[in-house]
């Protein structure tokens, strides 16, 4: 706290120590089940978040994580794998970690709209709703390869997004977030009233297969029975990656700057020739893949898809993901994530006050935090520039 | 129009006018920008300087008249065109990115040569790098001249820099693009004497180095219209009372009704 420059100890030190930490409270709070258990572990984050930013332990993990960006990425993906592999037999915990990897997708795709360009979705539901559905249709009556119908499942979300690029585009702020809310309604309506889609009743979803190999199968690993989930867990972890990966680089990118501008300033933008169309059509299109695609893998976990998995409230909670993790911080996502989709369900035990509490301790966040846990940091285009 | 092509005019303004609801902000303006001159546009407050700003980079769209660009009508055109064509500007209240970098700012200017393409920018990282590394150096190069304490903070957001910093960092960013035409909107705001007069010996030596480069410059204070500018055009109510050199302006009735007239209200 006294020194205003954090002397660089370690980094590689740092993370790990991070990176195993992190996982264990993770693991700790999964298998949480007794009110106790569940009190202690809130206690537990509540006193370390105080405790690190006391101490400096925070600022000496943003640094690391700034200095090592590699190095941090292997540790998160390192720390998933330890938690899959942990849970291997639970169904429970495995849904639980692939809901928060593909909500934190589709909220990737939230933040390159909302965070970087500027452009709110609130229809986010809808297009991870459209990848679902999509994912339904092919997978039921085309033979097309699966891994193929995620990426088609994407397009399709980003080419039914592109019907809303007009109005989308002549409206600004308040106005165009109005038109999401409305194509969100006109989605989940649409579905209810279509018999070919299942209607009210919602589509099933076949499982996935790769390469010949069924993963709702399950399989076993020395002789251990391991969960069907399994499979899923890894195949959105490597999607949430990638796409992380790709947002990252795309905001360390002459398109990162492009949009940040564009959100800043459009005046200042068009005078030096940036187009403000283009960037903001970019960002929704490619966002609006993200749920989409996002949508088609949660679609296949879940093996069936129904409107009312897709409705408003439901476009609000990515929504507030992006904006609870730290408004155009892809690393936020995670977080909030776990905040958003899992204390809910390890709150169980107090009925309907869960959302009571959760919505509370939202607000609480937001008090003392009221740029989101993790703030977006200055942008760097590549790490350790600012020494230089 | 045979005066078009005369040599030495980057600017031919004829009947321009612009009209806002019942506001005339233009009203039938006529005027010329010369090639590597620095021109002054004097007038009192609400007299249609920025205005004209406004409607030479396409931000609004003139309800009538003409602007000649190098020979191009400007009127009709998306600021997009305009600034590809080398009319960069600054803003009088100023319109940076806050939250981003000193560099992010100034580089933004040079956007008509960056490969902004997707594929570009995110498969090829290296040459990107390449790209950006030459960026650095440009952007450290155009600082050292307007201000050679910002290069250290280069990598800082703007939103802790003064706002004498932040005109500074304007100023750099429209030169960034290479204009032939740099419009210069109150630079001069808020500084003091001193800070005023390093600006503009750094305007100076900018044009001294591109020769072709024209300088309009909205400016109140007298005494910096006299030193640097080569001529000057008054406006009053949207409408042009005087052009010349300072001397002829400052020696004009019109004028000084104009701005006494101001002053005595």
């Amino acid at each position: 706290m006294n020194q205003p420059s954090i002397p660089m100890r370690a980094p590689a030190a740092v993370l790990a120590a991070a990176g195993i930490a992190i996982t264990l409270y993770l693991w700790l709070f999964l298998h949480a089940e007794s009110q106790l258990s569940v009190a202690i572990l809130l206690a537990v984050a509540l006193a370390a978040v105080v405790a690190g930013r006391r101490l400096g332990a925070t600022r000496r993990l943003e640094a690391a994580g700034m200095s090592r960006p590699g190095l941090a990425r292997l540790w998160a993906a390192a720390g998933t794998l330890a938690l899959i592999a942990a849970f291997y037999d639970t169904h429970f915990a495995l849904l639980m970690i692939c809901t928060v990897l593909l909500y934190t997708t589709a909220c990737l795709g939230l933040t390159l709209q909302f965070g970087f360009s500027g452009v709110a979705n609130f229809a986010g539901a809808a297009f991870f709703g459209i990848g679902s559905y999509a994912t339904a249709v092919l997978a039921a009556h085309s033979g097309l390869p699966h891994l193929l119908i995620i990426v088609i499942a994407g397009v399709i979300s980003a080419l039914v997004g592109s019907l809303l690029i007009a109005p989308v585009l002549r409206t600004r702020g308040h106005y165009a977030a109005l038109v999401t809310i409305a194509f969100g309604i006109l989605f989940k309506t649409f579905i209810e009233v279509n018999d070919v889609l299942g209607g009210p009743q919602g589509l099933q979803v076949p499982g996935m297969r790769l390469f010949g190999y069924a993963l709702n199968d399950g399989f076993t690993v020395f002789g251990a029975d391991v969960s069907f989930y399994v499979s899923y867990a890894l195949l959105s972890l490597g999607i949430c990656g990638g796409v992380f990966a790709v947002v990252k680089a795309l905001e360390r990118s002459w398109v990162g700057l492009a949009m940040d501008v564009v959100r800043t300033d459009e005046t200042a933008a068009a005078t030096f020739g940036l187009h403000i169309a283009r960037w903001k059509v970019v960002a929704f299109m490619l966002g609006n893949f993200f749920a989409g695609i996002a949508g088609s893998v949660y679609g296949m976990v879940t093996g069936f898809v129904a409107p009312n998995n897709f409705t408003f409230s439901d476009s609000l909670l990515m929504l507030s993901i992006v904006i609870l993790g730290g408004l155009g911080n892809a690393v936020g996502l995670v977080p909030a994530a776990i905040i958003v989709l899992v204390l809910p369900e390890k709150l169980q035990f107090i009925q309907e006050y869960r959302f009571l509490f959760y919505a509370a301790l939202v607000i609480a966040i937001l008090l003392f935090r009221p740029a989101g846990l993790m703030p977006r940091k200055t942008r760097l285009f590549f790490a350790g520039e600012a020494s230089r | 129009m045979s005066s078009v092509n005369d040599t030495g005019v980057m600017v031919e303004v004829r009947g321009l006018t612009m009209r806002f609801g019942g506001l005339t902000a233009l009203d039938s303006l006529d005027m010329r920008i010369r090639e590597g001159e620095i021109l002054g546009l004097l007038g009192p407050n609400g007299s249609g300087k920025t205005t004209f700003f406004n409607v030479l980079t396409g931000l609004y769209k003139a309800s009538g008249g003409s602007i000649r660009y190098r020979g191009e009508e400007v009127i009709g055109k998306s600021p997009q065109e305009i600034y590809r064509g080398g009319v960069a500007r600054t803003f009088q209240r100023s319109r940076l990115s806050l939250p981003l970098t000193v560099f992010d700012n100034i580089v933004i200017g040079d956007y008509q040569h960056m490969r902004h393409g997707l594929g570009f920018n995110l498969f090829r990282r290296k040459a990107f790098r390449a790209e950006y590394d030459a960026y650095v150096d440009k952007v450290k190069g155009l600082l050292e001249i307007f201000s050679p304490p910002l290069v250290a903070r280069l990598f800082e957001p703007v939103e802790t820099f003064t706002m004498i910093d932040r005109r500074r960092i304007e100023v750099c960013r429209a030169l960034m693009s290479q204009p032939r035409l740099l419009l210069l909107d109150e630079p001069s705001a808020g500084m003091t004497h001193d800070e005023t007069h390093e600006l503009m010996n750094d305007i100076l030596d900018v044009r001294g180095k591109l020769k072709s480069l024209s300088v309009v410059l909205i400016e109140h204070e007298m005494n910096v219209i006299e030193r640097i500018t080569d001529r000057c055009v008054v406006l009053n109510y949207g409408k042009k009372i005087a052009e010349g050199t300072y001397a002829q302006i400052t020696a004009d009735p019109d004028v000084q009704t104009a701005y006494l007239g101001e002053e005595a209200a």
